[in-house]
């Protein structure tokens, strides 16, 4: 299997502006930062979390807590997908009871990520609301999911992929578009 | 774990598969940290813990760590089961298996009974303890209660004393230990070493003060005396002067050594009661590790039911 790029979505200087357009939107949502925390899904909502946090730092003045969520666990299709995937641990060095919780991801596509993260995250406390920040949004939901901050409304043909890029993972910022060929 | 159904032994793993399940027993160790530490991982699934052996850590360790992925569990033991009517080995298994359930993890005295059990079920088996032959998640979890401290597996000189012979804890950590690269000294009474375990890759001495000197880790056996009818070792007391690990004998050891026991305890035969309970000990930790070990392993074999089946 390759993936073919069909077009460039976002680059470098699309992806920092809609960062930054996110975090003014989750200061002005929650009329600060008091009781926010932040919480990225491995693994490349981890690296856009963090620099929500900078900007956060950055405009506010403040210091909200970041954490990290595995979801492998709580996925529906563990026995659909074959080889059990690889499991890596939560990070999540605070108290989530009482807080508001901003969920981190790349790509909003089927919502199934995001309803393991919820079921994780409950597991973790009760926190007083959770929302969601998500670079793209691709469309095809398959659960009554929506995100609160969203970096790009994409239109896309199942067939698609999106591939987001992120400079501590793939060594430089980006989104694409395209499609996987059967070799 | 590709394609793996089964847990018979370390000796059929690779040294990946075997970093593959300590890996993830790291991170199944956090889930235990949690305020609610379960996760809904094997819902739906059925486990089956078949112990015709008595066992207290193992079988509530694995019971644990299949509630904590929230797996369905059946506990069986031998005694009160149609096993004391006559019931043969196969017709128990293949009558639980029956009822639909997915995994079997089973406790035998014979050694190779869960081997027949992977051959005669469709569903998957995990060797809790068979005879003289292995533990395997006992290996793995030594072998990652030392990672956990150490860092690393690779060049580190690992003790294990006691009756090599019959310890099936013994088997599945040489295994366990050589495949990641340690240096395995084996120490006993020469009627309990057996002849040839140097083909193993370990080196075998009776002579514990030897033994010890520089060694990272230390791992003492429980005498087995429910094995011990055949007069193997003159008396119990003997035995404790030459093998019994001391807080004297301990100091030829690295400063940092770690002193581990699969448990249960002889007190003051096999180890002296302040080294059981003493700085070194990692005794209790060893069990806490379990239960997030027997939690990989559950998790891993259980994703490989729709792997094709070879034509």
């Amino acid at each position: 299997m390759t993936y073919v790029e069909k077009a460039q979505i976002m680059d470098e200087q699309a992806m920092a502006r809609a960062i930054a357009r996110i975090s003014h939107e989750i200061v002005e949502r929650n009329q600060g930062t008091e009781h926010l925390v932040l919480v990225g899904i491995r693994r490349r909502g981890v690296p856009l979390a963090r620099r929500i946090q900078q900007k956060l730092k950055q405009y506010e003045g403040a210091d909200v807590p970041l954490g990290v969520l595995d979801i492998t666990l709580y996925r529906d299709d563990l026995q659909q997908i074959g080889p059990a995937p690889v499991v890596h641990s939560s990070d999540l060095p605070f108290d989530i009871t009482g807080k508001i919780v901003v969920l981190v991801d790349d790509v909003l596509y089927t919502g199934r990520t995001v309803r393991a993260a919820l079921d994780a995250l409950i597991d973790f406390g009760r926190p007083k609301a959770i929302q969601l920040a998500v670079l793209v949004d691709r469309g095809h939901r398959e659960l009554p999911i929506r995100a609160d901050f969203v970096g790009k409304n994409l239109p896309t043909s199942e067939k698609e992929v999106v591939k987001v890029s992120v400079t501590e993972e793939d060594g430089l910022d980006g989104v694409s578009i395209g499609e996987v060929i059967q070799d | 774990m590709k394609g793996r159904k089964h847990l018979l032994g370390l000796e059929e793993l690779g040294r990946e598969q075997i970093e593959q399940i300590l890996d993830a027993a790291q991170s199944f160790k956090e889930v235990l940290e949690r305020s609610i530490p379960k996760v809904p991982t094997l819902r739906g699934k059925t486990v089956a813990n078949l112990f015709f052996e008595p066992s207290t850590r193992t079988r509530i360790s694995f019971e644990l760590a299949e509630k904590r992925l929230s797996a369905d569990t059946v506990n069986f033991t031998a005694s009160g089961s149609s096993v004391s009517k006559g019931e043969s080995l196969k017709d128990t298994a293949r009558n639980i298996e029956a009822m639909q359930v997915d995994m079997i993890v089973v406790r035998h005295s014979a050694s190779g009974a869960p081997h027949f059990l992977a051959r005669s079920l469709d569903c998957s088996v995990i060797n809790a303890g068979d005879g003289t032959h292995e533990h395997p998640t006992q290996g793995l979890l030594d072998v990652f209660t030392v990672r956990e401290h150490k860092g690393k597996i690779e060049g580190l000189k690992v003790v294990i004393v006691g009756d090599i012979a019959h310890s099936r804890v013994a088997a599945s950590n040489i295994w366990g230990l050589t495949k990641l690269g340690a240096r395995v000294v084996v120490c006993g009474p020469r009627t309990l070493l057996p002849i040839g375990i140097e083909r193993l890759g370990v080196e075998a001495t009776s002579d514990l003060d030897k033994a010890l000197e520089g060694a990272d880790v230390v791992n003492v056996l429980r005498i087995q005396l429910e094995r011990q009818k055949s007069g193997l070792f003159p008396s119990i007391r003997e035995y404790s002067r030459c093998f019994g690990l001391t807080r004297e004998r301990l100091s030829a050891a690295r400063e940092d050594v770690l002193v581990m026991h699969p448990g249960p305890i002889n007190r003051g035969v096999e180890i002296s009661q302040d080294v059981a309970d003493g700085p070194f000990s990692v005794i209790l930790e060893q069990v806490t590790n379990g239960v997030a070990v027997r939690m990989a392993v559950l998790y891993l074999l259980s994703g490989s039911e729709v792997e094709p089946k070879p034509e």
